[in-house]
């Protein structure tokens, strides 16, 4: 656990909230720090489900690590009642499920295999074998950061990015599993596609990966993506 | 309905209002004015409300034709105003005829100035708000030659009879700055040196961040922060130690540590310094 900012007038001496950490940002926001990216999901669930009885605030901001709470009316009292709380280690898998057909035949799967020492065919069965969730959104709208893969098939980053990757493209880089909602540059591993619409600003909701959301990948044969 | 021709784009003219809220989950930026009072008192000076759209443009002015009778304002950056081809008051409410040219030149000093019509620019919300989003493309694309920008019904009360005064050139940009969340990154000698650094504003400069040329911020720590939810007016530094301030385009994560956040109420004037100003950062108890 990294060292904490815990001034005097946000929490009272002895207070200490069960694995998190609070940091105050600017003038009317919390940064709520986690010790894993699971406690951040269980945190960020608490959160969504406990909002009308908080005090008001206009954005929760889930991330790798922490949860961003941000336009918040009172600060201290919510940074109070935080400091009460206690947070599973890990979110209950009760989020809206999402299936997301893939066809695996992006330019990286060779390499990605070769990272992990396995046949092509054997990456494919590797990356439909988890339920995913979507940790937290960035980097454009609607695209989800999602964890599920076990640790030791991490990838790094392709050494030179992309300046286009098409979208519908899925992805690797890091611990995270991520869709090009668009087309954008991009530095991720493309290992498939997909011609499920991410990100649609004229449906509700406009983005299907959603933090919280879980996600399957089904392996689907070639289409007119 | 009444609309507005774009005769003369400029150089970067966006349809901006208060910006999005509560989608910041879904990576949505908040996106919205820069200079958040300016747009405030253009529609004031109306009769809108607050959180009407207006045409927010960058230097260069813009050129608009009203097809009907319409009531416009011009404040934030000052410039020279003309409607009909006569010299048309800044700051203060102008009656704009039929068919009549709205000019806006280029700015005397400060870099954006707000157009509102009685009305407000009635394109489409997304996300409650019609903002254009630079980072993400969200809303509708920088004005171009031959847009047709749709006005709303004009509200029944009288405008204020209100005149905005003319703000001085600026000379310095200096901004307040809270210490944290990341301030445990950089050494304490380097964050008690900063009011002192001189940094300039630098021409990379857009509506997603400030950015600064001077001296880097030395870190007291190596390695990669996680990415985390960004605020309005965070200043992040990246690997070239030169501080970024987060303005309205900003993404909603980022994963380089921020040393302070800049309070809102600073950055109107952190909107309208233009590149090559001096920025002097003044440190708020953390």
């Amino acid at each position: 656990m990294p060292d904490g900012i815990l001034p005097d007038e946000l929490l009272p001496d002895g207070l200490q909230p069960d694995g998190l950490l609070l940091r105050p940002v600017g003038e009317d926001a919390l940064l709520v720090e986690a010790d894993s990216t699971e406690r951040v999901g269980a945190l960020y669930a608490e959160l969504l489900a406990q909002r009308a009885e908080l005090p008001e605030m206009a954005e929760i901001v889930p991330a790798a690590r922490t949860v961003l709470l941000d336009g918040v009316a009172d600060r201290t009292a919510l940074a109070r009642l935080l400091a009460g709380w206690t947070v599973p280690a890990r979110p209950s898998a009760t989020g809206p499920l999402v299936e997301v057909p893939t066809v695996y035949d992006g330019p990286d799967l060779a390499e990605v295999a070769r990272l992990w020492g396995v046949s092509a065919a054997e990456a494919v069965r590797i990356h439909t074998e988890p339920e995913y969730r979507v940790a937290f959104c960035g980097f454009a709208p609607g695209f989800g950061y999602l964890t599920g893969l076990p640790a030791r098939y991490d990838v790094p980053r392709r050494a030179t990015p992309r300046s286009s990757v098409p979208p519908g493209s899925v992805a690797l880089a890091g611990p995270y599993t991520g869709v090009y909602p668009r087309s954008s540059p991009g530095g991720w591993q493309l290992i498939g596609r997909t011609a499920l619409r991410l990100w649609d600003t004229g449906r509700d909701p406009a983005a299907l990966l959603a933090p919280g959301v879980r996600v399957r990948f089904v392996a689907v044969r070639g289409m007119s993506a | 309905m009444n609309d507005l021709l774009v005769v003369r784009p400029g150089p970067l003219t966006t349809v901006q209002d208060l910006g999005r809220h509560g989608v910041a989950h879904l990576g949505v930026p908040r996106a919205g004015a820069l200079d958040r009072p300016a747009l405030l008192a253009a529609n004031r000076l109306v009769g809108n409300e607050p959180g009407a759209a207006a045409l927010e443009t960058t230097l260069g002015g813009v050129a608009l034709r009203a097809a009907e009778p319409v009531v416009i304002a011009v404040t934030g950056a000052a410039a020279p105003v003309r409607v009909a081809g006569r010299p048309a008051a800044w700051g203060a409410a102008v009656a704009v005829p039929a068919g009549g040219l709205v000019e806006v030149g280029a700015a005397t000093h400060g870099v954006r100035s707000y157009l509102a019509v009685a009305g407000g620019i009635a394109v489409p919300e997304q996300f409650g708000s019609r903002s254009a989003d630079l980072l993400s493309g969200l809303g509708p694309a920088p004005l171009a030659t031959g847009d047709v920008l749709p006005v709303g019904p004009a509200a029944r009360s009288h405008p204020a009879v209100d005149v905005v005064p003319l703000p001085a050139p600026p000379t310095e940009l200096v901004l307040r700055l809270r210490p944290g969340p990341r301030a445990d990154w950089f050494t304490a000698e380097a964050l008690a040196a900063l009011p002192r650094q001189r940094y300039l504003v630098a021409s990379a400069s857009n509506r997603i961040a400030l950015r600064t040329e001077g001296p880097p911020l030395p870190r007291a720590r190596t390695g990669e922060l996680p990415s985390e939810g960004m605020v309005l007016g965070a200043v992040q530094v990246p690997p070239d130690g030169r501080p970024v301030v987060f303005l309205a385009d900003h993404p909603t994560t980022g994963g380089y540590p921020v040393v302070g956040v800049v309070p809102a109420a600073d950055l109107a004037a952190a909107a309208q310094a233009r590149p090559g100003t001096p920025v002097r950062f003044v440190l708020l108890r953390g």
